[in-house]
Formats: structure tokens, sequence, C-alpha cells
């Protein structure tokens, strides 16, 4: 080895040695040559290009930002809110105007319910209003952890974790497992909260169409060769599939047996919204998986929130510990926030007890929803949206005509002829711009248990007076 | 672990915080400590000189932009300190490992949950090492964080006493309770969090009559006249157009700077501003571009930056730029250099969003949060926004500003459109307190509060400082971080701490960065003298006894000599 390397050593001078002076001087140059191209800048137009301070100021003087905020029009219609006064109860006071409440989520009566309210009081009187603080910094009382208790063992999973703000809940959870490189499979009519967390998370959406099991079995094929291309890539890529239970733009079901199957046949985890439908469907109102007999463990993630049929303010999440746990310290919305004042929690495990100890009120809401869906069939000009379980329907204009502003211009006036007749409803409200797949206009019908046979005749009769006279 | 200004970049050009805390020009503060220079702002603009005029005026001057001096300390980490945290984390790794293999191996019961058997073949939900940090550091002083109170989180407060058996990984609850407890760790700042008084009685009035919840959006059927009320209030509180409020303070960041700011717009954004921040950047799609903490010519030279060179790529100028900052950022306690944004957000014709979470209610002579404490119009700033969590012992947050602004943001809000509205007993306790504040209640209650808040700060300050602790930030901030370096040290505090029945907060990685772990004190005004000496004197004990007392410059300067550079050459040896 040592010896091999002399060797080549002594030729190599020999050769040197031997070599005409010409080419030593040739070899010399491109020496020289190799090593200037290796120091030398291969551009100078930045040189070149380079402003001078008197240039630079007069950019930063020439330079005209856009206002903050693009000026609002007087009558644009959300700038001018409907005022309540007074609680938003099943009487309601809007615009000076007393109402029977169609329109709040209020869907078990539990807002005005002397129970919630003296809970609420008490804790009140304990632990005064505001947290002052993050859970993780003094910001737990016992009320939190005895309502994480309380909402696992309602809906028999094996932990909860609650939420200061219903729609930070979803929009924390699905970011706190999803990140960059992971893919999402998304309902279209999902709500904006979902919304928010798929781009906060920052993964891949892939949107298939409303309840349509085929278009996400399509697409999670799809993935499935995608992932066979690449397996190292799949072994690391999570996948989730994220529905709503009860939806709120469409007001109907998702075919959860079937997610199901899917979730086990492609290994995709499902999220569940259940805002709407956590309180209303399933025998003990235990939501979507109740409704359709599916095991609850089967689900990965639920989330509501505890402002609809609760009546408090919150969220929370429920499934396994080894999923939710995760969330103490990854969701955002959870440990960045101050915690739920503890009466809102204090209201909210009333409200539970409430629905425990009455499992009634939940078939009362639901023979309520199926005569309101069937009494709003065929109102003129108006077509219903929803199934008949659902406790908020949409009422749409049957035909557009052809300007979303006109058509909410139509629908609010029909809104403002029931306000006139003591029948309080309100428009869906979305972001026109931000929607991903924006609903159409519609009116909004809640159903709660509070409303009398009396009551839905009234507002029915209403609704088809104000669509035969508006709508042409 | 919580409440942490992240320190994850956005996208874009990212100016880094130095990590390991060593260099004393960490946030660009300490060559200018004194920090009361007087500097024309016609002239402002060239960072060149300026640091030359900087040098020039040594001397403090009480005139300029600030009307009192700003004192601001970030004391050097000791190096045979950082040496040693660093250390530390080495054995701690090792150790993480060694169990973690030893688990692996079922040698060692493993106590953390486990999947689901039929999900077993799914991709895994985490990545192995996401959860080291969590599993081998974080679990072995878990018990320092979440304690569950079972009172009023006022000056004192009675915890629900918890043992461990398994090492923290489970807790029992024993079902007695640690009564008085001195809170050091709450954000009660005004001493509103009560559940006597009139606050706590108008919230009760109010909920008898409304109930709790309002189960509908703003601009829905959830629009209560209490709320227009409360925004008419907080304008007047402010001194401005109009204010709109919302249900949680979080939020108000995360979905109202989508509103704001959207394609082709700049945030500029402090880098150790709140996590709510950094996400409404994020979601607004906006280019997010960081400067460092609280520093100027870090900020001017990203705004001339901007300006002069446009989007990246296309070179287009940028539509509009809005600079985030904090009023009192939570970690650090330090307060906003506001003069200094604002004159270069003038100049350079930028917007500027100043989040009070912190300050509102608990600086300036009225209580009216930073602008206030610099004397500041607070039409200067265009959006301002605050929290009703901490000053105000509620719950919510608040936006502020011209009349224009918030008409936008009532009919293109997120929250206004899709979140359930405030909880009108929260509303209630927010007017009386605003009211009591503003001396609308007909007494001086209020305004006592503010004075008696800045005079504990100043005193508990002082007399951590005197013996010999490193504590971080400005010396009117009522967030007072103190410094353990060590992270067993975050256990071994709040753990002798309770013991002698204080209650305060550690916060360690990845909230700060990584070797400077720290305890956070928060002083409110229902502190009194005996409290804050009690609690000194327990500080002083457990400093010694887990000797904290890192301070290299231990006999202090009176508060009004100003800090210079040659405090900082003393302790180079």
């Amino acid at each position: 080895m040592a010896s091999g390397q002399q060797w080549v050593l002594v030729e190599m001078v020999q050769a040197f040695c031997e070599a005409p002076a010409y080419h030593l001087i040739l070899e010399g140059i491109l020496i020289l040559w190799i090593i200037r191209l290796l120091f030398s800048k291969t551009y100078k137009l930045h040189e070149t290009y380079r402003l001078t301070e008197k240039e630079k100021e007069d950019l930063i003087e020439e330079w005209q930002p856009e206002p903050l905020v693009p000026p609002v029009s007087k009558d644009h219609p959300s700038l001018n809110y409907d005022v309540v006064t007074g609680p938003p109860s099943h009487n309601i006071i809007i615009n000076g105007k007393e109402c029977i409440n169609f329109a709040s989520f209020n869907f078990l009566g539990l807002l005005d319910n002397e129970r919630v309210k003296q809970k609420a009081l008490a804790s009140l009187k304990k632990y005064g209003v505001g947290t002052c603080g993050p859970r993780g910094f003094y910001g737990t009382f016992d009320v939190h952890l005895e309502l994480e208790s309380r909402l696992s063992k309602f809906m028999k999973t094996e932990e909860a974790i609650i939420y200061s703000y219903g729609f930070a809940t979803i929009a924390s959870a699905i970011p706190a497992y999803s990140k960059r490189g992971d893919i999402i499979f998304v309902d279209e009519a999902a709500c904006f909260a979902i919304q928010k967390g798929l781009q906060a998370s920052r993964s891949f959406i892939k949107y298939f169409k409303h309840n349509d099991m085929e278009d996400l079995e399509r697409l999670l094929k799809e993935q499935e060769q995608e992932d066979q291309k690449n397996p190292r890539k799949a072994r690391v890529t999570r996948k989730f599939i994220v529905v709503e239970g009860l939806y709120i733009n469409t007001a109907d079901i998702c075919p959860l047996p079937e997610l199901v199957k899917l979730k086990y046949k492609y290994k995709v985890r499902i999220f569940l919204e259940e805002s709407m439908s956590f309180g209303v469907l399933g025998e003990h109102g235990r939501g979507v998986t109740e409704h359709f007999g599916v095991n609850i463990d089967d689900i990965d993630l639920i989330s509501a929130n505890m402002e609809n049929a609760v009546a408090s303010i919150g969220g929370f999440c429920c499934g396994r510990s080894f999923v939710i746990d995760h969330q103490r310290l990854s969701g955002q919305g959870y440990c960045f926030s101050a915690s739920l004042p503890p009466m809102l929690a204090a209201a909210a495990i009333e409200a539970l007890s409430i629905m425990e100890e009455d499992p009634d009120i939940f078939t009362v809401l639901r023979e309520k929803c199926k005569h309101v869906h069937k009494a709003l069939q065929g109102t003129p000009g108006l077509k219903l949206v929803g199934v008949p379980l659902a406790p908020a329907l949409h009422l749409q204009l049957e035909k557009s005509s052809g300007s979303r502003d006109s058509d909410m211009q139509l629908l609010r006036s029909i809104i403002d002829y029931c306000i006139d007749r003591n029948v309080a409803l309100t428009l869906a409200r979305y972001l026109e711009k931000e929607e991903r797949f924006l609903p159409q206009p519609s009116i909004r019908v809640v159903v709660t248990v509070e409303q009398t046979d009396e009551d839905i005749q009234k507002a029915v009769s209403c609704i088809r007076d104000a669509a035969s006279a508006l709508i042409k | 672990m919580t409440e942490s200004p992240t320190n994850k970049p956005g996208n874009g050009d990212v100016c880094q915080r130095v990590r390991n805390g060593l260099k004393p020009e960490r946030n660009g503060l300490l060559k200018t400590l004194y920090c009361c220079h007087e500097r024309q702002p016609k002239h402002q603009y060239h960072p060149e000189e300026e640091e030359e005029e900087e040098e020039a005026n040594a001397e403090p001057c009480h005139g300029g932009l600030y009307r009192r001096p700003f004192i601001e300390s970030f004391e050097e980490t000791p190096m045979l300190v950082a040496v040693l945290t660093y250390m530390g984390y080495g054995i701690l790794t090792i150790f993480g490992y060694l169990r973690d293999f030893l688990r692996h191996w079922k040698i060692e019961r493993c106590h953390i949950a486990r999947e689901k058997e039929e999900q077993k073949d799914f991709v895994p939900l985490y990545q192995d090492f996401e959860n080291f940090y969590t599993r081998n550091l974080y679990m072995r002083i878990r018990d320092n964080w979440n304690r569950p109170l079972c009172s009023v989180p006022g000056a004192k407060m009675d915890l629900m006493e918890r043992t461990s058996l398994d090492y923290n990984w489970t807790f029992e609850y024993t079902g007695r309770v640690v009564h008085d407890v001195i809170n050091l760790g709450s954000y009660n700042y005004l001493g509103f969090a009560e559940n006597t008084g009139p606050c706590a009685d108008s919230a009760a009035e109010l909920t008898v009559k409304y109930g709790v919840g309002v189960a509908s959006t703003r601009q829905e059927i959830g629009n209560l006249d209490r709320h227009e009320e409360l925004e008419k209030l907080v304008a007047e509180f402010l001194g401005v157009d109009s204010a709109m409020a919302f249900g949680m303070g979080f939020a108000t960041n995360s979905m109202n700077i989508p509103a704001l700011s959207g394609k082709g717009c700049l945030i500029l954004s402090d880098e150790l501003n709140h996590a709510s921040l950094v996400l409404g950047a994020r979601l607004s799609g906006s280019i997010i571009r960081v400067f460092k903490h609280n520093n100027m010519q870090s900020l001017e030279k990203l705004l001339r930056e901007a300006i002069v060179y446009g989007q990246p790529r296309t070179h287009r100028p940028w539509k509009k730029i809005l600079i985030v900052v904090e009023g009192i950022y939570s970690m650090e306690g330090s307060i906003v250099r506001l003069p200094e944004v604002v004159a270069l957000k003038k100049h350079y014709q930028a917007y500027l969003y100043l989040d009070e979470a912190h300050s509102i209610g608990a600086l300036g002579p009225r209580g009216r949060g930073v602008v206030d404490y610099f004397g500041l119009d607070p039409r200067d700033v265009d959006v301002m926004m605050g929290t009703f969590t901490k000053s105000f012992g509620a719950a919510g947050g608040y936006i502020a500003g011209k009349r224009e602004l918030i008409e936008y943001l009532r009919s293109h809000s997120h929250s206004a459109v899709y979140a359930t509205s405030m909880s009108p007993p929260v509303v209630e306790q927010i007017i009386t307190s605003m009211k009591c504040i503003m001396g609308k209640d007909g007494t001086t209650i209020g305004l006592e509060r503010v004075q008696q808040l800045a005079e504990n700060t100043v005193y508990f300050r002082k007399k951590l400082q005197e013996m010999g602790f490193i504590i971080y930030g400005n010396e009117d901030s009522p967030v007072i971080p103190m410094m353990l370096y060590m992270p067993a040290k975050i256990g071994a505090f709040g753990r002798e701490m309770l013991k002698r029945n204080i209650g305060v907060v550690g916060v360690g990685f990845p909230a700060t960065p990584i070797i400077e772990s720290r305890a956070r004190f928060c002083i409110s005004a229902a502190h009194t003298k005996e409290m804050l000496d009690r609690a000194l004197s327990v500080i002083s004990e457990v400093g010694d006894l887990l000797q904290l007392k890192y301070s290299r410059h231990r006999i202090q300067p009176s508060l009004v000599r100003p800090f210079d550079d040659n405090v900082y050459e003393e302790i180079d040896d």
C-alpha cells in the first residue's frame, strides 16, 4: 500500500520534470483560471441594481398603502344587527317586538331553566366570574374536572376535555393531530369552524361531495394507489376524515355506519363534529353515534359545543384517552386561552343532569322536529332543506332571482313580516368570500321543546302568508 | 408548556431568536438600556446613524419620546449556570432514552395510554419523538401545573390537595383542601376576581334575568342589548370611536387578524408574540416576517426593506403592512416600546395592531393600558385589542379603533358570524368592573386599585432585585419573571413554595428559550403588603435553599440611575 503510493509520487515528479515548459505554463494558467472561476462572483447584477439611499427614501415616500379596512356601506345587510332586549329565551324581544323564538339554538329550552340558573348562581357565589388564567396556571377549577368527567360519563368515552369557546374546539382539535403533509378528507358542507381548523393544520385537504360515500371512497382509493407508489411516505402520512354529525349548513345527517366501514377498510381516522347533534339525536341525546348505534370507540374524536342544546358557553372533545390527552398540551385553544368561567361550567353540569334525568326530552324534541318539518312542506316559493329529525332547518328560495343580494333581501323581508307578527326568525349568516362552498341563502327555522303546537301552527302560517305575499 | 409566545417562524424571512440567551444583545435592548435617548423622528430612520447617536447620547434624558425612564433589564445568564443547565438537559435526555429503552422491552411499566388494538396498523397518530420531552422531562415536574382550585382565584386561594403514587402519571385527590395559598399565579391584576361586591352582585342579577347562554351568534339573533352597552363602554374607556367584544381572548386575535389582513399584505410580528397572534397571522394568508423582541432597529430594517423591495418574487408593492405587538409580554415582563413603534408606523405608513391582553387595566395612571402609560393618543394605534380575562376578572376580548374598522369587523369578523356571543353575566362583570376603574360608580376604588398595583409591582420587583435574584422585564410590569435556568429547579421551586403555602407558576421550554426556565409572579392590587412580605421572605428562603440568587450585581443602583454598558462589563470575568 505505502510503497504503491510512493511509487505513484515518484512517477509524478518524473513526469513533471520531463514535461515541456509550454505545457506547464498552460496547465498553470488553467489552474489559475479555475481558481478565478471558483472565487469570482457569478453575477454582479445585484450591485448595479442596488438602490441608493435617496432612491429608497423616494420609494418609501411614494408607497401608498391600501386603507386598513375597505369602507362598509351604511346599508350593508350584516352591519346593523337585530337587537335583543332581555333574555333570548322562548319569548324574545327583538327590535322592541315580543316574539316567539324560532331562531336561537336553544333546542332543549335549558337557557332559562331555573335549575341551571340556580347552579350557575351558586357557582358565581363561590368562584366569582372569571378564572384569571389558562388551565395550566391556576385556571383549573374543581368544576372543570367535574364537567370533564361528567361529559365523558355521559358520552361513555374514556376522557373529555373542555374548551372555553365553542368555535375554538374543533378548530384547535384538528391542528393538534393533523400536521403539514398529512391528509384530511372532508365533506364539502363542513362548517366554518372545521374549515378554519383545516387551514390551521396546513395539511393537504381533499373535499368529497356532501354525504357522497362513493366520492369519498374514490378519493380514498386514489390515495391508496398513491401510497403504494411511495410506501415510505405513506407510513408517516396520517389520514383523517372530518365530518359533521348533523350538518349545520344542510341540516342532514352523515352516514356514519358507512364512514366507519371505510375507516377500517382504508385505515383512516374519523373526527366527528357534533355541535348540532349533541343533545339532539339518539335516545339519550348522545348524538349521531347513538342514533346509528355505532360503537363510540370507533370514532377517534368527537367534538361538540355546549352553546346549543346545553345552552351554556364552551365546547368539548371526547374519545379515548390515547387521543384526547394529547390536546392538553397541543390544543392551542386549550392551553393558551383562559379557562371557561366556573359558573358556565356549573350550568353545563346541571344541563347534563337534566338531560340524564329526563331522556324523554329528546323524544319530545324529535316529535316537534318531525311536526315542523311536515308542516313546512309545500310552503309556496320556499324549499325546505333538512331531514325530519333536524332541529335547525333551512328555508331556501325555490327560484333564485340570480343575485345573492336580492335573494337575501327577499328572505329578509319575509323575516321582517314574521317578526311583525311575533315570530322571530333569522337569516343564516355566512362570510361570502371566506366560505369554501357557500351555501344558498336561507332562513333558519329552529325547533325547541318549548314551542307548543299553537306556536308552531302560528309560525308556519305566518311563514306561508309571508311567502305568498312577498314571493312573486 | 402553556401560554407561550410561539417561537416558530412564519413563512418568509425570519429573524430567529438567539436561543442560548448568552448574547447580551438578545433583544437589542442591553446597549440601550437607558432607553430614553432623545431622537428626532426626522433623521431617526437611518439605522447606521442611529447607532452612533445612541452612543453619543449615553446620558439619559427624560424628554423625547418617553415621559419617564424606560428601564428594562435582562441580565445575562452566568456562564457557569448556562453550562450546568445544558448538562442537566443532557443528563435528562440520556435518562429519557434509557427509560424509553426499558419501556420498549417492557422492563419498566409503561403508563402511557395505548392505541386501540384494531387500529394498531393505522399510521401512528403521534411520531415517537414528538412526546419524548413530555414523557421524560415534563412528566417529572407535571405536578406544578394544572393545580385545581376550589375558591375564587383572588389574592389567596384554596387548592385541592393531590398526590401521585406513580411519579405524576396519574393524580389522586386526597379530598383535603390546602387553604389560603397566596396566589402569585393568576392574572388578577386589579383584583376583580371576587365573589362578593358590586361585580358579583350585578353578574348574579343578570344570571337570574338572562340565564347564562345566548345560543346564537351576533349577526343572527344573539346580539343582546348588554353587548351593545358593553361595546359603547369599552370605546369610551379606551377613548376611541367604537369597539366590538368577542367571547374569547384567544379567538379575538385568531379570528380577526384574518379579517384585517390577507394575501398581498405583510405582517410584521414580534418574535415573542402570543400563540393566538401567530395563529391569526397564519390564518390570514399574509406573509409574516418576525422582528427581534422589542427591537426597533430590527423592526425599522424590516419596514424599509418591505417597502423598498415589495413582495417577494413579483416585487409588487405590498397592499398594506400590519405591525403586531403586545403591550406587556407575558413571559418576559417587558413593555412594548410603543412611542417608537408609533413613530415608525407613522413614518412608514404601516398599521399597528396592539394586543393589550396583559396591559389593559394593569398599566397607566388611569389603567387604560400601555397607551395611557406612555401618554400617547389612542387614535395613533389602528387596532387596539385586549382581553377581559385578566384585569376585569371575566372572559373574552375586544377590538377597538376607528368607526370604519369596527363597522367592517361587525360585518366581516369570523367571530360575529359564526361564534356564539358572550354570556350575559360575563358581560355584566366587565361592565361593572370597567365602570369601577373609570370611577363611574361614584367611588375611587378602581383608581386606588390601579395605583395599588403600580406600588405593589415596584415594591416587589425592587425587593427581589435586592435579594439578588435575576428578574426580567420592565420595572413597571406586574408580570415578573424570575430566572431559575435549570429545568429541575422549576419543579423544586414550585413544590417548595407550595409547601410554604404560596402558589407560583413555573415556565420552561418550549415557552421559553431552552436554558431560560423561570418562575413567574403576577402581582395583583389585591395583594396586601403583608402578603407580599410573606411571599418575599419565602422566596428568599427557597432561593437560598435552591441557590437561585444568581445576580452578579446585587447592590442595585437606585432605580433612577440608568443602567449602562459598564454594568455588563463588570460581570464578564
